[in-house]
Parts: C-alpha cells; structure tokens; sequence
C-alpha cells in the first residue's frame, strides 16, 4: 500500500496553514519563555493540548497561579466552540477506524475549515489523506513552538509587550465572528458581563465570573438573539 | 507555578481539549441537536472571543496614568489593519510590534 498520493496532496493543502501555524506557533513559544517558563513546555503543549487559542491563555492560567477546577472549566469554555465542529464531520469521520481518536484530536479551527471547505477527491484512500492533513498541521505548529522557545530561550531581546499577540488574536477572532453573525449582542454581552467581572472580582476569577455571567445574560435575552 | 503544578495544568487542559473535541461524536452520533445547544452553538463563540480580549487586559490598571491608552492603541490599530488588509496573519503581527513599540518607547 503506498501512500505518496494521499501526501502529497495532504501536504500542497496544508501549505496555507503552514505559514499561520509557524508563525503563531513561533510567537506562542516566544511568549511562554518570556515568564521564564522553561522552553520545553512548548513541544509538550503543542504535542498533548494543541489548541492555539487555549495554549495562549494557558500562559495566563500558569501566571495568575489557577487552580485545576478553574482551569478545567475555563478550557472548556474558551475551546467550546469546537464542541461543534465534529456536527459536521460525523459521516465523514465514519470509516476512519484507529485514526479516528487523532483525527478529532487534531480537530483545530483551521483542519476543520480545511477537512470541510476542500472537496474530496475520489481517488484518494481518505481516512490517510485526512490523517496526513491533520498532522501536517500539527507539525507547524509543534516546530513553530518549539523554535520559538528554543529561541526566545537563547537570544536575549526586549520582548515587553509580547503578550498583547494574544489580545490581537482575539481581536481578529472577534472581527471574523462578526463577519459571520452580523449581531452584535453578543459582542456587547461579552463587553459588559467583562466588565462588570473586572470592577466586582479578584482578576484571577474573572474568568470564570463572566463566563457564568454572559451566559445568564445570553439566555435571558436569546429571544430578542434569535428574532434579528 | 511549580514544575509538578505545571504539568497537572498541562494535563488537565489536553484532557478537556480532546474532550471538548471529542464531544459530539459521542453524544450526537445519532439524535439531533437540542434546540437550547443550536443557540449556544450560534451565539456563544462571539461571546467568549470578546470576553478573551478582556481577559487579557485584566492586569491593566485603567485608573492609573496612562489610563490602558496603549491597549485601547493597539487594539484599535489591529482591527484597522484586519479590516482594510483581511489578513489575521499581518493583522496580528503588525499589531504586536506596534503595541510592543508603544510600552517600549514612550
């Protein structure tokens, strides 16, 4: 059985994500050695979480000293919207045998926009295609990481103000969110229930404080959310 | 935290990671989404990318001069760039080095 088709094919789709999760990756090593984390957090993150998103905030939970519940159910939220991905890639996912567990591991934002938006081409033994995808993608991120560790670890360079790529992040995650949903409740939902958190509670259980508090807010107004 | 908190942390995340993942194939292999679910599913991912860029800036003391005058800067400056260049890569890029220019040199 030879596979170089399935590679190739996974490896000239995967190129986009290549330069994001690189570069990312790069900034998320950079960023965790920055508070003196030792650089070998970063491989091992990207190896076992590999989430961007949550691997960012991860640095904040490592600095405000969070405890396991909190972070537990911080994870949950932050990630939550990838509880939905796999919605649409039940049928798809079915045939997949053993490299089914890996394959919704490495469910990331961009592998499911790639699994989902590319159209499946005949030919190819599909199970291997979506395997060589999804860790394609991984290796990005797991070799950008770890440079950038290595590196942050080794050159010496004023990285203050470093940690706002994560509010970027966020931002542009936000925008894109509103391309998509052309509300903006929300976006206000999230802003207030924020800062209501920020001015009443501890900065280390904030978190939590507005998560419970947006989404208190979401259900009481979900009939004005579901009429726009 | 110490290196023994640090992995803990580290394994709980890959656990709720691959649980949240894993997630619909276990409980909607087979029946439908519950109404409530659709609407959490729509409305909640805008919801925590606002409350994430707050988290963020938790540490920063508005009531004291500079005000978060910098952070309001920089994240001003990456939605401009998003919105004109659509490209999160330079959008984010360009928005740190501007940001990280702001705390550095004024």
């Amino acid at each position: 059985m030879t596979l170089e088709r399935e590679i190739k094919t996974a490896f000239k789709i995967s190129i986009p994500v290549m330069m994001g999760y690189s570069v990312l990756g790069f900034a998320f090593g950079l960023l965790l050695v920055s508070f003196d984390y030792p650089w070998y957090l970063a491989p091992l993150m990207s190896l076992f979480i590999y989430a961007g998103a949550l691997q960012f905030v991860a640095i904040n939970f490592f600095n405000a000293k969070a405890g396991y519940i909190d972070i537990a159910i911080a994870s949950w939220f932050v990630n939550l919207r990838q509880s939905f991905y796999g919605l649409s890639l039940l049928k798809r996912f079915k045939k997949t045998g053993k490299l089914k567990p890996y394959l919704i591991f490495g469910l990331t934002d961009e592998t499911y926009a790639l699994l989902t938006t590319i159209k499946d081409d005949e030919q190819l033994k599909k199970k291997w295609y979506y395997f060589f995808l999804t860790a394609f993608n991984q290796a990005y991120w797991f070799t950008g990481a770890t440079l950038g560790a290595i590196v942050g670890s080794n050159i010496e360079f004023n990285t203050a103000g470093l940690e706002f790529s994560l509010t970027a992040l966020f931002v542009v995650l936000c925008i894109e969110q509103y391309k998509n949903l052309k509300n903006s409740i929300p976006f206000l939902i999230g802003s207030i229930s924020s800062i209501i958190a920020l001015v009443l509670v501890p900065s280390d259980k904030m978190l939590i404080v507005t998560i419970s508090l947006s989404l208190v807010l979401l259900f009481f107004f979900r009939q004005r959310l579901s009429n726009e | 935290m110490s290196s023994m908190e640090l992995y803990i942390a580290i394994a709980i995340m890959a656990v709720v990671n691959f649980l949240t993942r894993v997630f619909p194939f276990v409980f909607f292999a087979k029946k439908d989404l519950p109404k409530s679910m659709e609407f959490i599913e729509k409305f909640f991912p805008a919801t925590i990318m606002t409350i994430l860029v707050f988290y963020t800036l938790k540490d920063v003391n508005f009531s004291l001069y500079p005000h978060g005058i910098k952070e309001v800067g920089g994240i001003v400056f990456t939605a401009f760039l998003h919105l004109t260049l659509k490209n999160y890569l330079v959008s984010i890029f360009l928005g740190t080095i501007f940001y990280m220019a702001l705390v550095q040199y004024f």
